[in-house]
């Protein structure tokens, strides 16, 4: 039993954490959700050249980490620092099922990501809500190539990626899970159309539309009809990520509001003096340690058998679901009026924690879940 | 023991529905039905409706131009009203202010102010607020200085809801430092147009703009203006939030609120049926429909006893502690039921008229909005800690 970090990625949570705390700020954070990019591209360029986004990947594709625990470490200084850069859509998402699939030819994009090419996972459509299996894309054979019509929805960074993992339907019927596809397809392909747009808790995604795309025959990723597995699998991490950021928002948040509360006085004294408010608070510690236990458990089995890892998937989404409208509505609440401006700090983190519960599946979803795994 | 309204009760509110049906535009209650952005003009538009026939004094008695409605008819009005999506009426003037000046103004005062008040003459905003004094009201620090006929005030108001659409802010000023903080506060009345008055705004989380900072510099109130006498300002602050305490419990709302979800989640389809049929959503729904049934008849209780000439004391912090915990609950159930569709913030889609499409449904974006904005609940009228404070001394004499 050991609980410690190894050394390597000690120094990665050391010097990132040092890196955002020294260069994020909320003016940055606002200007990236207004720019056109959607996100800070000073920020990106940062961790690029840090090799934060080669920390998401094993070394067997270029990278140097791609263990759950490196997917926690980097995710928990992101959230801690509340930014929002598309190192989920292109790194764990995109990336990572390229790495998963792609040819050796389609795996050179990996190396380009690593260096902060941004793609996108375009996958959601409308309808789906969290059901992985739902996608009525359609491939269909086109001489030696393909013709793509259908609707992503609510594609992360869509405004700013320069082409898209997109998965399609070449067989079976909408939420079957066999007969799906993967395709890298150009952002600037005939067809492809993007409306982008802000998202509550900042940063930008966009509603891709493919009307007629025709791509030639290596544009397919993988083996045709079976991607469901690596889509699964790459939810996972990008869950176990978003997870690992909810539990640094986390951390952000208590120390906000417990500087508050020492700060704060009301009737002459600081307000975190008020016995009513130190218990509430402890009780958010309590919650936040059980988050951080939670995302413990995930990254140590996202390596494990499929359904041992999708049960901690469910579970941690799911404990961490209902950590985070605690720990949200408690900093509100001890914080008062201040605490629910746009302009102060914690504005930002709780939208942006509240937002992770819409994002692969909530609460409600993943107890569900749970059970039915548990079940099988 | 009966649950249910009288003849006279019953023929009153087909009275209310008879007349929204006739007199409530579809084009106001579509755009609160739907969460679109309100504007002052819309207000103004439902409060002159109401005051053609004579209801939109509803807590004033008939000789102020009020209705004269007990508890009971108030109640049926408020019930009625937000289920047909009617605006809310704006309180400030109606529901605070009016009360204080029947009770403590000038006849003057009287003459000048209430009339104006329902006539949409004067927009009225909520001066009590501070940085410093936000649950310790009697902290406030504003000062008025007397020279002559008139006040100079100085000072920073905070939170000023829709102070952004009103010319005159009633206000809570320190006119004295002896004795204790309340025995110096002094109830003034403020045209925001004097030289010296500057309103900015504060942006919530939810990216509107609904509450503003009002800063006085060197301000000239004319001493007509006080309201009552000088260092008694918090006798009368205290009787005002008695009054904004009426329809605390906000059955209505969490009502309206409740049929919302139910319609959102008849739409939302999860893994291929609508989400209302899925037993996890179904239980939740369930849970806040009982809580919201037990709270209506407490509230309704309350109600009996005000008409029967009861003053309601704490029972107001129970209600204001168990209304918005119901509402929050409602309010949250909500944005989960629209999905991935929380996400997107398409602000300009709630404007009407608006040529910008939402992204997803078009109650996406108002569910998640009201869920941010519907934190207020608990904080202000007295935060849900300070209500259970009272509940613990007054009821349980802790
Ligand atoms: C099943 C059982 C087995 C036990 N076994 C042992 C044993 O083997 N050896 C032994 O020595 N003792 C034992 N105890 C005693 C136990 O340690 C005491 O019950 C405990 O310390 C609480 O004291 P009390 O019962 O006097 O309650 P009190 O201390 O009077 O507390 C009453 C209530 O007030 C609350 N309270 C007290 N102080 C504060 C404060 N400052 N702020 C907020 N709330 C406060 C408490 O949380 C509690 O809710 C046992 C008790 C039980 C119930
Ligand atoms: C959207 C919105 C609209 C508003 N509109 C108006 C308006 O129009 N006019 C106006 O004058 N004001 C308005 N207010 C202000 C509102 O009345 C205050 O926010 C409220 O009184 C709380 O004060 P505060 O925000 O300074 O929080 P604080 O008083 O600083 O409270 C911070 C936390 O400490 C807790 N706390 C404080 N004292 C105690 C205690 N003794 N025991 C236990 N816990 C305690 C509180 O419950 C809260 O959780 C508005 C506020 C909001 C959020």
């Amino acid at each position: 039993m050991n609980f410690q970090l190894t050394e390597e990625r000690q120094m990665l949570q050391d010097s990132l954490r040092r890196y955002l705390a020294d260069t994020v700020s909320p003016e940055m954070l606002a200007e990236a959700t207004e720019s056109e990019a959607g996100h800070s591209e000073t920020l990106w360029s940062g961790l690029a050249e840090m090799g934060v986004i080669g920390a998401l990947f094993s070394e067997h594709d270029g990278g140097f980490g791609g263990a759950g625990f490196d997917l926690a470490v980097v995710f928990e200084e992101t959230g801690r620092a509340g930014a929002f850069e598309p190192l989920v859509a292109s790194g764990v998402l995109a990336g990572g099922l390229i790495a998963a699939r792609g040819s050796e030819a389609q795996k050179a994009r990996v190396e380009d990501i690593i260096g902060g090419a941004i793609l996108g996972f375009a996958h959601s459509e409308p309808g789906a809500r969290y059901d992985l299996d739902h996608v009525e894309t359609k491939a269909t054979k086109d001489g030696a190539g393909w013709r793509l019509d259908g609707r992503k929805t609510v594609v992360e960074h869509a405004g700013a990626a320069e082409a898209f993992v997109v998965s399609a339907r070449t067989g079976g019927e909408t939420r079957d899970a066999e007969g799906i596809s993967l395709f890298l397809v150009p952002a600037d392909a005939p067809g492809l159309t993007t409306r982008d747009y802000p998202l509550n808790g900042g940063g930008r995604a966009g509603e891709v539309t493919l009307e007629g795309v025709s791509l030639p025959g290596d544009a397919l990723i993988g083996a045709e009809g079976d991607a469901f597995p690596a889509i699964e699998e790459a939810a996972a991490r990008a869950t176990c990520a978003i997870c690992a950021e909810a539990l640094g928002l986390m951390e952000s948040i208590r120390a906000l509001t417990v500087d508050y509360l020492k700060q704060r006085k009301q009737f002459g004294q600081p307000i975190g003096k008020f016995q009513a408010l130190q218990h509430r608070m402890a009780d958010v510690l309590i919650e936040i340690e059980q988050a951080r236990s939670a995302v413990i458990n995930l990254a140590g089995h996202l390596a494990a058998d499929r359904v041992t890892r999708e049960r901690h998937v469910s579970a941690t989404k799911n404990l961490i679901g209902r950590a985070g409208r605690l720990v949200v509505e408690e900093a509100i609440q001890l914080h008062g009026g201040i605490g629910m401006t746009e302009e102060y700090a914690l504005g930002h983190l709780a939208k942006r924690l509240t937002m992770v519960d819409h994002r692969f599946g909530d609460t409600d979803h993943h107890l569900e879940r749970f059970i039915r795994l548990s079940a099988a | 023991m009966d649950l249910t309204y009288t003849d006279d009760q019953k023929a009153f509110r087909d009275e209310v529905r008879t007349f929204l049906n006739d007199k409530l535009p579809s084009r106001l209650s579509g755009k609160v039905a739907s969460g679109k952005r309100l504007t002052k003009a819309d207000y103004e538009e439902w409060h002159a409706i109401l005051n053609e026939r004579g209801w939109l004094g509803v807590t004033w008695p008939a000789e102020f131009g009020g209705t004269g409605w007990d508890a009971v008819q108030r109640h049926i009005f408020e019930e009625e009203t937000t289920r047909a999506h009617a605006p809310r009426i704006v309180p400030f003037g109606l529901n605070m202010l009016g009360p204080v000046l029947m009770k403590y103004g000038s006849k003057a005062q009287q003459d000048h102010y209430l009339p104006r008040i329902l006539n949409s003459d004067d927009w009225w905003c909520q001066g009590y607020s501070e940085p410093g004094a936000g649950s310790d009201l009697a902290a406030v620090k504003t000062t008025a200085v007397r020279e002559g006929d008139h006040y100079i005030v100085n000072g920073q108001k905070t939170w000023t809801t829709l102070g952004q659409y009103a010319n005159m802010i009633f206000c809570l000023v320190r006119t004295s430092k002896e004795g204790k903080p309340q025995e110096g506060i002094s109830f003034l009345l403020i045209d925001m147009d004097s030289p010296g008055v500057e309103v900015r705004p504060i942006v919530l989380i939810d990216g509107e703009a609904e509450v503003n900072e009002v800063w006085l510099q060197d301000v000239k109130v004319p001493a007509e203006n006080l309201v009552g006498e000088e260092n008694r300002g918090w006798t009368y602050a205290k009787y005002l939030l008695t009054h904004e305490r009426t329809n605390i419990a906000g059955v209505g709302f969490a009502t309206t609120a409740l049929e919302n979800l139910r319609r959102i989640a008849g739409l939302e389809q999860s893994s291929g049926k609508p989400l209302i049929e899925n037993p996890f959503f179904a239980a939740k729904l369930a849970q806040v429909e009982i809580d919201l049934m037990a709270m209506a008849t407490t509230n309704l209780r309350t109600i009996a006893a005000a008409a029967a000439g009861q003053a309601p004391g704490a029972e107001s912090s129970m209600l204001k502690i168990k209304g918005t915990v119901i509402r929050q609950e409602i309010n949250a159930l909500t944005r989960r039921a629209v999905g991935p569709y929380a996400l997107p913030f398409v602000s300009e889609a709630l404007d009407e008229g608006s040529n910008v499409d939402p992204v997803g449904p078009d109650y996406a974006l108002p569910a998640t909005q009201a869920y941010f904005n519907n934190r207020k609940l608990s904080i202000y009228g007295g935060s849900n800690e300070v209500q259970r404070q009272i509940i613990s001394k007054a009821i349980l004499e802790l």
